[in-house]
C-alpha cells in the first residue's frame, strides 16, 4: 500500500515581520504563524487539521492556496515546487487548486449576482467564453450543489448561510479541481446546516474524485469528514495519525486534552471521566516557547527535557505519529478520553 | 398541517424555493429598495426636484430670458441706472433690477447658474476621478506607493486653499494660461484649483474603503481563482465602492459651487463679462446700501441651489446605505 501524494508540504515556515517606525519601518520580530510544518496529502484522501485560534492551520491553508508567500520551506504539487512561483507561474495550477472560504457572508462579493460568482473562474481562465453556454455550466453547477439553477440572477444577501456555503462550493468545483483547500467551511453555520455541507463535500469528493484539505477546529466535524487528522500547535504539527488511530488513542498530550474536552453524550461515562483541562492561554506565537512548545501547558512536562531537547515527529505507539517525548499511555488515555476506550 | 418542529435534515430556505409557489414573492433589486427609500423622504424629493429645476434653468438660460423677456446678460444699457451712476431696482421689465452698468440682473442670475454648475460638475467629475484612482491605488497596494500617495495628500491638505487659489489665478491669468496653456485662465483656473485641492479628501474616502474591502475573502476567492489586479480592482472592489463614492459626489457639488462663488468673489474666477454669482456678490459689496438687489438674488441662488443640492446628497446617504435607513 503506497498511496501516491499529491501535495508534498515540506519545512513550511511563515513569519509575519512585526514592525515598528512610522516612516523608516523596521522589523522588531516576527510572528511565527507556521514554522516548520511537513505532511503529505494523498491523492483522494481527506485530510484534517485541526487545532486551536491561532496555531496557524488557515495560515497554512493560504500557503498551500498560494494566498501567501511562504517564507520558506517547499510545497510540491504533483512533484512541482509552487512555493516560489510567480503568480503568472501559478495561474494554470490554480485550476486545479480551489479554495473554500470560512464566513459566507464575506467570501461572496455581495455587488455581483450568484451567476457571475460561480461564473467567475472561466471567465477568469477564459473557459467557455461563450455566455450562453457558461450559463448553462453555471446552472449545472448550481443544481449539482443543491441551490435552484433558477435563482442564477439573484444577489447573495437573498441567501441564507447554508445557501451561500453551497455558492462558494460550486465556485471552488467550477473547474474541476484536483485539490479543495476548506478552511473551516463549515464553522460559520448553524450545526443543522453543518452537515449538509459536510455531506454535500463528501458527496462532491466521492463524484469528482477531489482531494481535500479541511481545515477546522471541530474535533466531531473532521472526525466525520477526515481519513487522516494533522493536530497543530502554535505552528507545528504536534500529532499525525490516521482518524481512527486519533481518535482512539491519541499520544500527545495536547490530542488527548483537546478531545477530552469534547462533551461525551453519556452521563455515565462523563462522570467517570478525568477531563484534562490546559490552564493558562496559548502563548504567543511571536514568541513562542523553547524546544516543545506545548511544555508549558503540558502535564506531562519533565522540565530539562521538554523545554530543552526539541521532540521529533515520529512513529508512536498505535501508528500515530506524534512530537512528544513522554507521549500519553492507554491507561491515561483511558481516564481522560473515555469514548475512546469505549 | 403539519408543522415539522424538529426536520433538521431540512434546510430552512427563505429565498428559496417555495419562492415559486403560487405566491410569488418578488426579489427586489438593490436599485428598487434605494427608489423605495428615496421615495419615502420628502425632503429629499423636493431637494431633489430644485435641483433639477436648477439645471433646466442652465440649460435653459437663453429660453427663459426670451420668455422674460429680459435683455441679454452682457448687455449694458446706460439708461438704466440714475444720473450718480446708481442702478435702478426692480421695475416689471427688470424684475431682478439692474448692475451698476445696467446689466440685467435677472438674466445674469439665470447665465450664472451655467456657470455654477459647469465648474461644479467640472470639478467634481476631475476629482472623484483623481480622488477614487488615487484611493484605488494606495488602498490595494499599499506599501510604499500607498505611504508616497498619503503624504502627498497630506501636503496638499495642508495648503491655504484660498491663498493658494490667489496664487495660482495670478499666475494663470494671462493670455496663454499656464502649463504650456492646459489652464486657461477664467473657469479653467478655478476647475484646476478646485481639483487640486479637493481630490484628498475623496483619495481618502475610498482608500479606507478599500483598505478594508481588500481583506474580505471574496477578494481571496477571486485571487485565489488567479484573477488579476486589474480585475480584482475593476470587477470585484470598485462595485462595492459606488455607493459612498455616490454620495461624497453630491456632496462635492455644493461644496464647488460655493468655492467657485468665493474664488469669483476674490477675482480668480471667470472673466468680468460672464456672468457668475459669486462675481455679483463681490461686485455688489460696494453699493448694497444703495442697491440691495444686486446681491440679494444671486445671493438667494446660490443659497437654495447648494442647500438643495446638500439636502439631496443626505437623501442619497440615506437611501443608498440601509444600516443607517429608519
Amino acid at each position: 500500500m503506497a498511496p501516491e501524494p499529491i501535495i508534498q508540504v515540506k519545512d513550511l515556515v511563515k513569519h509575519f515581520p512585526i514592525k515598528s517606525g512610522v516612516i523608516i519601518s523596521r522589523q522588531v520580530g516576527a510572528v511565527r504563524a507556521v514554522d516548520g510544518v511537513s505532511f503529505d496529502v494523498n491523492a483522494g484522501e481527506t485530510l484534517g487539521i485541526v487545532g486551536e485560534s491561532g496555531c496557524g492551520k488557515s495560515t497554512t491553508a493560504r500557503l498551500i492556496t498560494r494566498l501567501l508567500e511562504p517564507t520558506s520551506g517547499s510545497i510540491l504539487y504533483e512533484g512541482q515546487d509552487i512555493a516560489g512561483m510567480s503568480r503568472k507561474q501559478l495561474k494554470p495550477l490554480r485550476r486545479d487548486m480551489q479554495m473554500i472560504f470560512q464566513d459566507p457572508y464575506s467570501s461572496l462579493n455581495p455587488r455581483k449576482t450568484v451567476g457571475s460568482i460561480i461564473a467567475e473562474p472561466f471567465v477568469v481562465h477564459g473557459i467557455e467564453p461563450d455566455d450562453g453556454q457558461r450559463k448553462k455550466r453555471v446552472q449545472e453547477l448550481m443544481d449539482q450543489v443543491g441551490l435552484n439553477p433558477e435563482h442564477y440572477n439573484r444577489l447573495p444577501h437573498e441567501f441564507s448561510g447554508g445557501q451561500r456555503q453551497r455558492i462558494g462550493v460550486a465556485r471552488a468545483i467550477a473547474l474541476k479541481p484536483k485539490v479543495v483547500v476548506a478552511d473551516e467551511p463549515v464553522s460559520a453555520l448553524d450545526v443543522s446546516i453543518q452537515a449538509q455541507i459536510l455531506n454535500l463535500l463528501r458527496e462532491l469528493q466521492h463524484d469528482l474524485g477531489l482531494t481535500i484539505i479541511f481545515i477546522a477546529h471541530d474535533l466531531s466535524v473532521v472526525r466525520h469528514m477526515c481519513d487522516r487528522i494533522a493536530v497543530m500547535y502554535l505552528g507545528k504539527i504536534v500529532e499525525l495519525a490516521g482518524a481512527d488511530e486519533l481518535y482512539a488513542h491519541p499520544r500527545h498530550p495536547y490530542t488527548g486534552a483537546l478531545l477530552s474536552a469534547v462533551p461525551v453524550p453519556d452521563p455515565v461515562l462523563a462522570a467517570a471521566k478525568k477531563r484534562q483541562i490546559l490552564g493558562g492561554d496559548v502563548p504567543s506565537p511571536a514568541n513562542p516557547p523553547s524546544a516543545c512548545r506545548f511544555h508549558t501547558r503540558c502535564p506531562k512536562v519533565v522540565l530539562g527535557t521538554c523545554d530543552v531537547d526539541p521532540p521529533a515527529l515520529e512513529v508512536k505507539e498505535g501508528g500515530n505519529v506524534a512530537a512528544c517525548h513522554f507521549p500519553l499511555t492507554d491507561s491515561e488515555i483511558a481516564l481522560q478520553v473515555p469514548t475512546a476506550a469505549a | 398541517m403539519s408543522t415539522p418542529i424538529l426536520d433538521l435534515a431540512r434546510e430552512p430556505e427563505p429565498a428559496g424555493h417555495e419562492a415559486d409557489g403560487p405566491t410569488t414573492i418578488a426579489a427586489r433589486s438593490p436599485l428598487e429598495l434605494f427608489w423605495r427609500r428615496l421615495r419615502g423622504d420628502k425632503i429629499a424629493l423636493t431637494a431633489l426636484t430644485i435641483v433639477v429645476f436648477v439645471v433646466l434653468v442652465a440649460i435653459l438660460a437663453p429660453l427663459i430670458i426670451k420668455i422674460v423677456g429680459t435683455p441679454k446678460p452682457n448687455i449694458t444699457n446706460s439708461d438704466l441706472t440714475d444720473d450718480f451712476g446708481q442702478p435702478l431696482g426692480p421695475t416689471a421689465s427688470h424684475p431682478f433690477g439692474v448692475d451698476q452698468l445696467g446689466r440685467d440682473v435677472f438674466s445674469r442670475v439665470v447665465y450664472g447658474a451655467r456657470v455654477s454648475l459647469i465648474t461644479a460638475f467640472a470639478a467634481t467629475t476631475l476629482t472623484v476621478l483623481i480622488g477614487v484612482s488615487i484611493g484605488l491605488i494606495a488602498g490595494y497596494y499599499r506599501g510604499w506607493a500607498d505611504s508616497l500617495l498619503t503624504r502627498t495628500m497630506d501636503l496638499v491638505l495642508a495648503f491655504p486653499v484660498l491663498v493658494l487659489a490667489v496664487g495660482v489665478g495670478v499666475a494663470c491669468s494671462g493670455a496663454d494660461g499656464c502649463l504650456n496653456g492646459l489652464i486657461q485662465p477664467g473657469l479653467g483656473v478655478v476647475i484646476f484649483v478646485i481639483t487640486l485641492t479637493s481630490w484628498p479628501y475623496m483619495a481618502r474616502i475610498v482608500r479606507g474603503q478599500v483598505l478594508s474591502l481588500r481583506e474580505r475573502e471574496f477578494v481571496d476567492a477571486a485571487r485565489s481563482l488567479g484573477a488579476s489586479d486589474t480585475r480584482i480592482i475593476f470587477r470585484e472592489i470598485l462595485p462595492n465602492l459606488v455607493a459612498p463614492i455616490i454620495v461624497y459626489a453630491t456632496v462635492l457639488i455644493p461644496q464647488n459651487i460655493l468655492y467657485e462663488a468665493a474664488l469669483s468673489f476674490l477675482g480668480v474666477g471667470a472673466d468680468p463679462d460672464t456672468a457668475s454669482w459669486g462675481q455679483m456678490i463681490s461686485d455688489a459689496t460696494t453699493i448694497f446700501r444703495d442697491a440691495w438687489w444686486y446681491m440679494t438674488f444671486p445671493g438667494l441662488a446660490l443659497l437654495i441651489t447648494v442647500l438643495a443640492f446638500n439636502l439631496v446628497g443626505d437623501g442619497l446617504q440615506d437611501a443608498l446605505n440601509s444600516r443607517t435607513a429608519k
